[in-house]
């Protein structure tokens, strides 16, 4: 199979990683962080095509590349039917070929009123962060994500105002994303390493202020890890990752600005997965609602022709706001339409 | 010779130069007399008053109070001579208004050292002051304030009496009678009686008259 | 017509340039002294906040011991957040190394901490190639570090670097310290679990209680120079309308309305407003720019930590020296506007008259000021709180001052009463009767004197107290904290032969009278016996604590809870027990409870024995300290010379008393210029009182003498009623304000030699501000003189 836009689904991601990591840069400094992100790679161990993968080794953390991430997004629901989004991300960052390392979580919760964000820094090399991959444990400070594989996972993680503790099991295999994993975005050789494990079953409790809430629902880990950022002139990007209630998953994004650009993997119950570019996927948002001062659209029309796919996706919450120091807008979504389904919106660049 | 006054010269500094007020003015006056100096406003009559009390010092010429030269005296020569022989009643009064009316009468009279309680009494009693002493000049009318001035200036019992238009601040009447009053008083004193005055018929009243005009005697 | 009215009114300042200096320097005179010292107390919170804010760690909990980042990394991994430091010495350099994790340093608003939103800057501090350090500090950086950047507002001498990159310059994998900001239950459940020593900020409490009650000083000293600054700006005023009354009195003969002169003279206030304001607020920029290298230093000093050396103009600083200058000038020109508006056209000049009226508005004053002193009095008696304090402060001075001339009148109506001899007779009668005219002068003379006095007592009775109290607690030479028990012992036994005695130091948290406090348990040694601070105590009581039948508590205890010798203080470790003493223990906010080592080893089993007092012959003690830290490599925080607290103690408060001697004088110097303005003005304006005795008999050199004595002896009657107010206010300030304030009270030291100076120098500044107007009666022409007799005023 090949593929050569998922590339670009991680470009954004490194995008939107080391811009999280200019924590403190003001809005333009942080454009010109962006400027630069296609010089960086130089030092660092590069993606090389056909990837033999060797797991569970590779779960855990790879220093010699310059960014990675372990993703976590799951849409719940209560036995009432009340909805609920969890997110909880790892991120590591090695500021220079073999220095230093920081990592970064991130927390989230979403509930049909209300929304709860954390963040926590660490530096690498001391325990205070870190991911081991056999038995699985990525954690910060007492955020953890564990289990004895990664089909098998709890995690674990509060802020002074929320918090979860859930259970994750996988009911299907790992997809990877590009060639195998391997992910070339141009002729100049750009690429990362992108897998995802997109079958999670979740259960557990949520601690909210109004009390702990028992939930089940379904959840979605993205694993990537590279050195080569894009070049991008692009304003930002909408993220869509969707458990169909035929047990097709559906991951769908577009880059906004500049060559406007989408792209979808189409994955079957079993694993088998189908990327679609170009014209293929059309995003139109439909409403927006003005969120932390910013008109954010918040439902959407979503459609792929080629899988009879035409859905309707519409905000949890539309004030889905991560408060953090580089804040973005990611929230639980329901979609109605060609088909029913739940998932996860991420959504940057709104100024 | 109580007084005797001979080319006294004196000019004053202005923004032109020095003014010439006294070009050489000569004059006498024995213990006893009155004498009345009279002249236009600016003819320098009160400047010859303030340098025979030995306010100002001339700029030529002599002053000879009672055989003493006063232009070869220092500050506190003249000062000894204001204080001991020479008595000054002013236009405005020129009471000390920290100090009552009792206290004013005899102040000049301690300054002196010649204080007399007696003498002090009886000028009260004859000005009309006595109901007054422990008044505060400004509590007193015009006529009144000038008694006290010319009472304080007889306690001390002066050899020479200076006085600078006395009832010029005064209504005709009450002048009238403060003159009236003063003149009797010098009079039994013998001591000599030298008075400013633009008017001549107040100068009239007096023994002798000079009359400045220009700063020469006329 | 207003065009020409606002000339002659002008025209008046052309011809008397004089007065106009004095009008427009003494108001920015009054509101420069005023800035300064809210520049510095400003500037002083500022750099309390950033000081706080920057090594505010010390403020939180923190546990040390034998600590790794494995160790951190654990206690973040159980929820607790915990940031570690390491903080060592510099060999040779006399800089200390501060190693922080900037990812887990608790937040500190507005604090010092390095900036490291450039990526390639937090990649290089954290990979130990760059250090940060404050200007001062920067030239000083040895060659072997990484090179250093400026971060304003770091302490001087203070070297930051990442923790793992200063732990690679020290050569160590230890931490000094773990900041405790928060977790999941107390801190000493960590402490347990990491097997650390948890310490408290009390100890650096104890210092922030201190630096308040110097801010308290400078607070004090603030609102005194408001009260002075009013007090000159009222009098200057008052002067510029007095003189100019002819002029008024001529221009609304001539036609003009009352308003529209109110209005030009309101218009010419604003004018005087805005130029002697701004002059002011630079004059004050300029006394706080001097002063603040003794501020900074102090604060320093009492944090060790940094504070900015240049000042920070911030508008609200502007706006307050022209908001002084302003308030001034609406008080002072209102009563002078008022009084113009009640001016009958065709009043003669009398000045008597207006000085009897004055008569009857000193009557007044003298019952306001008796009403002022006995509201102040009922506040001191009956009010609670720190605001009460400072309205005691406000009544006492502002009825003292307002009592000043009923008293001086009073004063020189019996000496006049009393004179022999015409001369002197009139010397006091006309000294009386300038009261009125130098009265606003004479008062913030006073206020000026009664501050001088009252601070300087009050920081004197500091002084001494604190030094007798520190020479008391701190007598034993030597003072060792050990890292455990076993090196307590080995150390023990290390000093066994060396030194004189060794007297251990022990303490444990306990509840005393239902709030937390602590215990201590004291060897029965003569270095408590001779030297223990007590303020109240039971005969023997030594020998009954050293027998465990009883209890010391500390001051502050003693006052909340009225323990006072013969009480009885109810310990759950030992059950109840006799109050046998007090002791004095200056800026600990908590209760303390000492009892006889025997009876705190009872009672306290398991208190850490870790700290020992050494005494030694002091000469010796530098050379043991060295031995001690060499033999059991103990940094040097944990052996401590008592010379050295105690030299940096008292070099702190020298540099307080640096301030406030400076601020004294700079107020004392207002004072007398103001003085010397009213004195001036009021030359010319009784030159009609003074020729009639000339011309009755006084040379012009006796009068310039006897001007001269009047000065004085008003200085001096102005003096003697400030030194009670003066002691009153010293009273006040240590025996209300510090109590409300920190809960212990100072004991009043008598400064009769330090009053009697400043009587000495009120004296001189009096003669220094009467020198110049009697040396012009004395120079001044006959010519000049005679002219009152020739012209109508």
């Amino acid at each position: 199979m090949r593929d050569d836009r998922t590339p670009l689904c991680a470009a954004l991601w490194l995008a939107r990683l080391t811009a999280l990591l200019l924590l403190l840069l003001p809005p333009h400094a942080a454009a010109q962080g962006f400027a630069g992100l296609g010089q960086g790679g130089e030092g660092f161990a590069l993606p090389a095509p056909d990837p033999v993968f060797d797991f569970p080794a590779d779960h855990g953390a790879h220093p010699d590349y310059r960014i990675e991430w372990w993703y976590l997004t799951a849409s719940l629901k209560d036995a009432e039917g009340t909805r609920y989004g969890i997110q909880w991300t790892l991120f590591r960052s090695a500021l220079s070929p073999g220095g230093p390392q920081v990592w970064m979580g991130h927390f989230g919760i979403t509930t049909p009123d209300a929304h709860y964000s954390g963040e926590k820094l660490a530096r690498g090399g001391i325990g205070q962060a870190g991911v081991v991959p056999d038995p699985f444990e990525a954690w910060i400070d007492d955020w953890a994500l564990a289990g004895p594989d990664l089909d098998r996972l709890s995690l674990r993680a509060a802020t002074g105002e929320a918090g979860y503790a859930l259970a994750l099991t996988a009911t299907g295999p790992l997809v990877f994303h590009g060639a195998d994993g391997f992910s070339v975005k141009s002729a100049s050789g750009q690429a990362s390493y992108y897998y995802s494990q997109p079958f999670y079953e979740v259960a557990g409790r949520l601690t909210l202020p109004s009390g702990p809430v028992e939930v089940t629902g379904r959840g979605w880990l993205d694993r990537e890890w590279s050195s080569q950022p894009l070049e991008g002139d692009q304003e930002g990007w909408d993220w869509f990752s969707l458990h169909l209630e035929d047990g097709h998953r559906l991951m769908a994004f577009q880059l906004r600005g500049g060559t406007p650009y989408t792209y979808a993997s189409w994955i079957e119950p079993d694993g088998t997965l189908t990327p679609y570019a170009g014209d293929a996927l059309t995003l139109e948002p439909l409403a927006t609602s003005e969120v932390a001062g910013r008109e954010v659209p918040t439902r959407w029309r979503l459609t792929l022709p080629a899988q009879d796919v035409d859905l309707e996706v519409s905000a949890v919450n539309p004030g889905s706001w991560q408060a953090t120091l580089f804040p973005y807008w990611e929230g639980p979504v329901t979609a109605t339409g060609s088909h029913a389904a739940t998932g996860y919106l991420e959504m940057t660049g709104y100024e | 010779m109580l007084l005797s006054v001979t080319d006294v010269e004196k000019s004053f500094a202005s923004a032109d130069g020095p003014v010439p007020v006294l070009r050489g003015v000569s004059f006498e006056l024995a213990a006893g007399r009155t004498l009345a100096l009279t002249g236009e406003s600016g003819s320098g009559k009160s400047t010859l008053l303030h340098l025979v009390a030995g306010l100002d010092a001339p700029d030529a010429g002599r002053i000879i109070v009672e055989g003493q030269d006063l232009g070869a005296m220092e500050d506190a020569g003249r000062a000894a001579l204001r204080r001991h022989k020479v008595g000054l009643v002013f236009q405005q009064f020129n009471l000390i208004p920290s100090l009552s009316v009792g206290d004013n009468l005899s102040f000049h009279a301690r300054l002196a050292g010649r204080a007399d309680p007696a003498r002090q009494a009886d000028l009260a009693e004859r000005l009309g002051l006595a109901p007054h002493l422990a008044k505060y000049p400004e509590q007193l009318s015009g006529g009144q304030q000038q008694r006290v001035a010319i009472g304080r200036v007889l306690a001390a019992r002066p050899r020479l009496i200076l006085a600078d238009e006395p009832t010029g601040n005064l209504d005709e009447e009450t002048g009238e009678k403060v003159l009236t009053v003063m003149l009797d008083l010098v009079a039994e004193s013998g001591a000599g009686f030298l008075m400013v005055t633009h008017s001549a018929r107040l100068a009239g009243r007096l023994d002798d008259r000079l009359h400045l005009r220009g700063g020469r005697i006329a | 017509m207003i065009r020409s009215a606002a000339q002659a009114l002008w025209s008046h300042w052309r011809r008397h340039p004089l007065q106009l200096l004095t009008l427009a320097v003494g108001l920015a005179l009054a509101t420069g002294l005023w800035t300064g010292v809210q520049a510095i107390n400003a500037q002083a919170r500022l750099s309390y906040d950033q000081a706080a804010a920057t090594l505010g760690q010390d403020r939180l909990p923190r546990l040390e011991g034998d600590l790794t980042l494995a160790d951190f990394a654990a206690a973040r991994r159980a929820g607790w957040e915990v940031s570690p430091v390491i903080e060592d010495r510099l060999p040779g350099t006399g800089l200390t190394l501060y190693g922080i994790d900037p990812f887990t340093l608790p937040p500190t608003p507005g604090g010092v901490a390095p900036d490291l939103s450039d990526p390639d800057l937090l990649r290089a501090f954290l990979a130990g190639e760059v250090v940060f350090a404050a200007a001062a500090t920067l030239p000083r950086l040895p060659d072997d570090l990484p090179p250093g950047r400026l971060l304003e507002g770091l302490a001087p001498g203070l070297v930051m670097a990442d923790l793992t990159a200063a732990q690679a310059i020290l050569g160590t994998g230890a931490l000094t310290r773990l900041l405790v900001a928060g977790g999941p239950a107390a801190p000493e459940a960590l402490a347990e679990t990491l097997g650390a020593t948890l310490l408290r900020p009390e100890g650096d409490g104890d210092i922030a209680r201190l630096t308040d009650s110097f801010h308290l000083n400078l607070t004090a000293f603030g609102l005194l120079a408001f009260v002075v600054g009013l007090f000159i700006v009222h009098a200057t005023i008052g002067l510029a309308f007095e003189q100019r009354r002819t002029l008024f009195r001529t221009l609304r003969a001539l036609g003009l309305p009352q308003r529209t002169l109110g209005w030009l003279l309101a218009g010419e206030l604003a004018v005087f407003t805005l130029i002697s304001g701004a002059l002011g607020v630079l004059l004050g920029y300029a006394v706080a720019a001097a002063l603040l290298p003794g501020v900074a230093a102090t604060l320093s000093g009492l944090y060790g930590a940094g504070v900015q050396g240049s000042l920070t103009l911030s508008q609200v600083w502007w706006l307050s020296g022209f908001g002084m200058a302003a308030l001034g000038m609406a008080v002072a020109g209102g009563t002078s506007l008022r009084n113009l508006a009640t001016l009958p056209i065709l009043a003669p000049a009398m000045p008597r008259a207006w000085a009897r009226a004055q008569r009857r508005t000193v009557r007044r004053q003298g019952w306001a000021g008796l009403a002022l002193i006995a509201v102040s009095g009922a506040i001191a008696a009956l009010g609670e709180g720190l605001i009460s304090g400072f309205a005691t402060l406000g009544a006492l001075l502002l009825g003292a001052a307002l009592l000043l001339p009923p008293v001086l009148v009073g004063v020189l109506d019996l000496g006049s009463a009393l004179a022999k001899g015409a001369v002197a007779q009139w010397l006091w009668a006309d000294t009386r009767q300038q009261v009125p005219g130098l009265s606003l002068a004479l008062m913030a003379l006073l206020l000026a004197l009664a501050a001088n006095i009252g601070v300087g007592t009050m920081v004197g009775s500091f002084r001494a107290t604190f030094e007798g109290w520190l020479d008391q607690r701190l007598a034993s030479e030597l003072y060792v904290t050990a890292s455990d028990e076993a090196q307590a012992d080995e150390i023990r036994a290390f000093l066994a032969p060396r030194a004189d005695a060794i007297l251990p130091i022990v303490s444990a948290e306990a509840e005393l009278a239902g709030t937390p406090g602590e215990v201590y348990g004291v060897a029965d040694h003569p270095t408590y016996r001779d030297n223990w601070p007590l303020l109240e105590a039971q005969p023997g009581v030594w020998d009954r604590l050293a027998a465990g039948e009883g209890v010391l508590v500390n001051e502050q205890l003693a006052r909340r809870e009225s323990l006072w010798p013969g009480a009885t203080l109810d310990l759950a470790e030992t059950g109840p027990l006799p109050v046998l003493g007090v002791y004095s223990d200056y800026g600990n906010p908590r209760g303390q409870a000492i009892l006889g080592l025997g009876a705190f080893d009872a009672a306290y089993p398991d208190a850490p024995r870790l700290r020992l007092a050494v005494r030694i012959d002091p000469a010796r003690a530098d050379a043991l300290a060295d031995a001690v830290a060499r033999r059991f490599d103990l940094p040097p925080d944990r052996v401590v010379p008592q010379a050295t607290i105690k030299a940096y103690s008292l070099d702190v408060f020298e540099q307080t008393f640096a301030v406030t001697a400076a601020l004294n004088v700079l107020t004392l110097g207002v004072a007398g210029f103001a003085l010397w303005a009213s004195l001036t003005t009021l030359g010319t304006m009784r030159l009609p009182q003074i020729a009639p005795v000339w011309a009755l008999g006084l040379t012009r050199a006796h009068l310039a003498l006897a001007d001269l004595g009047r000065a004085v002896a008003l200085g001096l009657l102005t003096a003697l009623v400030a030194v009670p107010v003066g002691i009153a206010l010293a009273w006040v300030l240590l025996a209300v304000v510090n109590v409300q304030a920190f809960g212990w009270r100072l004991p009043l030291l008598p400064d009769p030699g330090g009053w009697a100076a400043l009587g000495g120098w009120t004296l001189v500044a009096a003669a220094l501000a009467a020198a110049l107007p009697a040396l012009r009666l004395w120079r001044m022409p006959p010519s000049e003189m005679v002219k009152v007799f020739a012209h109508e005023r």
